[in-house]
């Protein structure tokens, strides 16, 4: 656990060396900001919650987690650090840990700094706290599930707009697949269960259920579960990368 | 003497190339290992397998009799390994980077100031500590990365080219470096500086094209060249006037040479038979001539004779 933390710092530390992290920081927030407000019509909506705020967050993260990923293992294997890396007395599993969890930790930093959005609403009305609460939590678990997926396509390439590019398509798919207009197209023809199956694949399904309020322990495992399933890919796929 | 590094039958296959190919070797502490070879050969694949980040297709690596199959952590913990081309975090700072590795490498923290002291003085960082790396010259890049190696003072050192890019003073100091570690470790280390291997390697190994082709102390393999134990002779003479023949008749001579013939002095390459002593043959038979000789001398036999030698035969 100590090496995932210290890999994890400086990790963290890299994000914030470069400008990536501020120049993230500032988009992620001027662009919720202008997104609720102006697309949003958050006033003229005259409701005191922040529905359509958390609503934009899978369309942010969508091209804006794969550009704090896309860096994770390309440029490793790139510059050849991996070989470092790998060479200290520390397991596979802790390394992508530890990178991932230096992602998170930055992520949930930027998703923390919304706060004025909370104290706005507050003021304008009386939200429901828990409700906001929830769906950050919500947030957070989707921001995790994409920074997995990011981690592992990153460890694919040694090219990190390939990396980037590629991730996005994939996140892309896993919003998708629970919109209408896509569950539309298999409705028709398709046996109820392959809709079924499609659907609880999507992020936007199992988000709106905890940006609602409703807590509900099957969204967070699906979340986690899916974190698990991409980091273990991560590991498994640099074992098999690294001396490429 | 303990064998630190066991190295039994390695073989790595990169799609079509046999990059290494049936590779043994035992390195005990105390010893200096140089890899030799060509570019290409197989140096840093063997390194890479031997420090566990690539898997080899075929055989074992043992590093104090362990299995590193088994038992990688352990290995990890043993080796301090200096990649090819010392790759590093470029946005860190010497100082910054040395710490996390020391945390990784399990350095009290009550510690880490006193090691990171030592090694800073051992491979002279003072001056650039708080610049970052990827600012730094390409020879202290190198330090940063020697620095980085040495640093949990490990009992086994892997150096893939230590001093590539290094000026010439600092070299000297690595190499001086290298020799005080030495009674304590295995170190292997690869270069393409051959007279680095006399200056602190107590045996070498040349690889060809993934295979061992010669194996031994630094003067065993000079003794494989065919200039080992030739004599050369100068004799003040008006001309050749068959002394090359009267040498040539000598017991052991293989082969003479008149090297070159100026200002009345005449040079000769006398070659022996296998590497046969043959200088007190020469001297006698000049004694009993009265050739004037101004000079004569014993060849070692040169490493990058027989460095050419075992490798370019690999080749046909
Ligand atoms: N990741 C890789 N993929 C494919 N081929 C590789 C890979 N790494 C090494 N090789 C090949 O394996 C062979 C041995 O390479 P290696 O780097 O071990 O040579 P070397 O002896 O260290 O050479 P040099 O003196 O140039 O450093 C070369 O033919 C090289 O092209
Ligand atoms: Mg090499």
């Amino acid at each position: 656990m100590a090496n995932v933390w210290t890999i994890c710092k400086r990790e963290l530390f890299s994000y914030f060396a470069t400008p990536i992290a501020y120049v993230f920081i500032i988009i992620f927030l001027s662009l919720s900001g202008i997104f609720t407000f102006y697309l949003g019509n958050f006033f003229e909506r005259g409701q005191a919650d922040l529905i359509t705020f958390f609503g934009f967050h899978p369309w942010l993260y969508l091209f804006l987690i794969p550009a704090l990923t896309m860096r994770l293992w390309a440029e490793e294997r790139k510059s050849g650090t991996i070989e470092l890396l790998l060479t200290l007395p520390i397991t596979m599993l802790q390394a992508v840990l530890g990178k991932f969890l230096a992602t998170w930790i930055f992520t949930s930093i930027a998703l923390a700094l919304t706060f004025p959005m909370w104290i706005t609403v507050n003021f304008l009305g009386n939200p429901d706290n828990g409700v906001i609460f929830a769906s950050y939590l919500g947030s957070l678990l989707m921001s995790g599930a994409f920074i997995a997926i990011g981690s592992c396509i990153s460890a694919l390439t040694k090219n990190q707009v390939i990396a980037f590019v590629v991730s996005a398509a994939i996140c892309l798919v896993f919003i998708l697949s629970g919109f209408p207009m896509v569950l539309d197209f298999f409705t028709g023809w398709a046996p109820e269960f392959i809709v079924e199956v499609i659907s609880s694949f999507s992020f936007l399904t199992h988000f709106e259920g905890l940006s609602k309020g409703v807590v509900d322990m099957r969204d967070i495992i699906f979340f986690v579960s899916l974190i698990a399933f991409w980091l273990f890919a991560n590991a498994v796929l640099i074992e098999i990368k690294k001396a490429d | 003497m303990t064998t630190m590094v066991e190295v039994k039958q390695l073989t790595k296959r990169f799609k079509s190339i046999t990059a290494v190919n049936d590779i043994s070797f035992k390195v005990e502490r105390g010893e200096v290992l140089g890899f030799l070879g060509p570019n290409g050969a197989g140096k840093s694949t063997t390194m890479k397998m031997i420090t566990g980040f690539l898997s080899p297709d075929k055989g074992s690596v043992f590093i104090q009799g362990k299995d590193c199959d088994q038992h990688p952590i352990t290995a990890k913990r043993t080796i301090g390994y200096l990649p090819e081309g010392a790759p590093l975090y470029g946005d860190m700072t010497p100082r910054l980077f040395l710490e996390f590795v020391g945390k990784i490498r399990g350095i009290p923290n009550t510690e880490i100031d006193q090691r990171l002291a030592d090694v800073i003085d051992k491979v002279n960082l003072e001056s650039v500590l708080d610049q970052s790396i990827d600012t730094l010259s390409k020879g202290f890049k190198r330090r940063v990365g020697l620095a980085q190696a040495i640093l949990h003072d490990p009992d086994v050192l892997i150096l893939d080219e230590p001093t590539d890019g290094l000026d010439p003073n600092q070299k000297h100091e690595v190499r001086n470096l290298i020799s005080d570690m030495a009674q304590q470790k295995a170190i292997i280390l690869s270069t393409h500086i051959l007279e680095e291997v006399d200056a602190v390697c107590t045996r070498a190994i040349i690889i060809a094209d993934g295979k061992v082709v010669a194996d031994g102390k630094p003067g065993e393999l000079q003794a494989q060249s065919p200039w080992h134990n030739a004599v050369v002779l100068s004799i003040r003479a008006a001309s050749e006037n068959g002394i090359s023949g009267t040498l040539a008749a000598l017991d052991n001579v293989e082969e003479v040479q008149p090297l070159s013939n100026q200002a009345g002095v005449i040079q000769f390459l006398v070659r022996p038979k296998d590497g046969t002593s043959i200088i007190e043959n020469v001297s006698a038979s000049a004694h009993q001539h009265g050739w004037l000789v101004e000079e004569m001398h014993v060849e070692q036999g040169r490493l990058d004779e027989v460095f050419r030698e075992v490798t370019n035969f690999q080749r046909s």
